[in-house]
């Protein structure tokens, strides 16, 4: 599993990357994870809508919330109104 | 004896402040012309935005599904339905979306919504407009109601000009029309 972050004039950036079914990999994962939600992001893992052709995102609050199989999770900017 | 050691300890530092000041402006200058080298550095690359830009289509291309693709590609901008059944938004890079009627066209509310990333040294800059419009996709599709409750709304009209998103209308109805007779 991936974990990107977009980042301004930059594009996605990989920050960690591992097996979440690796005891070590997963530390480091939990680690990154919560480090970039204390530093104000929010995290989505895009996935196939069931029942239908669509693709949608998953919003994750917590490492644990990530979906099994998952290969990547996207984290961006909080929003904020404009 | 006290007093003596104390009357040259203040004339030691009296002595030592102008050569302290020096020190600090020098230190001052230095950080500063290191700052604007940093600066015209990334100036001097004009590829940089691009090369964003370029990985930013890449990451929506993998996100999204094929039609939405190549809505963007073609249109410049993405449809997503809305939870309530009738609604849509419509989603440009780096303007606010658009919610309307899907039936009639009638244009709802725009919702002015940023990701502004606040972290460290890249504060003041923004995402490439994919990864912008990937960021509202994905708070869209992920958690339509907190987007919304996040976004300030306003009345159609105050940053995306009403006729240009009738015209957008017009052209993704034509587009999908093109695409469902090149399909069958």
């Amino acid at each position: 599993m991936k974990f990107l972050r977009m980042k301004p004039g930059h594009g996605e950036v990989l920050l960690a990357e591992g097996d979440p079914e690796v005891r070590e990999d997963e530390e480091r994962l939990v680690e990154e994870f919560r480090r970039q939600l204390d530093e104000g992001m929010w995290a989505a893992v895009p996935t196939h809508a069931p029942g239908s052709g669509r693709r949608q995102a998953v919003m994750i609050h917590e490492y644990a919330e990530i979906p099994a199989g998952s290969d990547r999770v996207i984290f961006f900017p909080r929003a904020s109104g404009g | 004896m006290l007093l003596t050691v104390l009357a040259l300890t203040l004339v030691a530092i009296a002595l030592s402040l102008p050569m302290l000041s020096r020190q600090l402006t020098a230190a001052r200058a230095r950080r500063l012309s290191w700052a604007s080298r940093r600066e015209r550095r990334s100036l001097a690359d004009p590829g940089r935005e691009r090369r964003a830009e370029q990985r930013a289509r890449e990451l929506l291309r993998s996100c999204v599904n094929g039609e939405e693709w190549a809505m963007y590609r073609d249109l410049g901008f993405i449809r997503v339905l809305g939870a309530t059944p009738g609604y849509a938004y419509l989603i440009y890079p780096h303007k606010p979306i658009v919610a309307y009627v899907r039936e009639t066209g009638r244009l709802l509310n725009e919702y002015c919504v940023e990701f502004p990333d606040l972290s460290g040294a890249i504060a003041g800059s923004r995402l490439p407009d994919s990864d912008d419009v990937l960021a509202k996709w994905m708070a869209l599709t992920g958690d339509e109601r907190r987007l919304i409750r996040t976004a300030n709304m306003h009345l159609p009209g105050r940053q995306v000009d009403p006729g240009r998103v009738r015209r957008d209308l017009w052209r993704l109805a034509q587009w999908e029309r093109e695409r469902s007779s090149t399909c069958s």
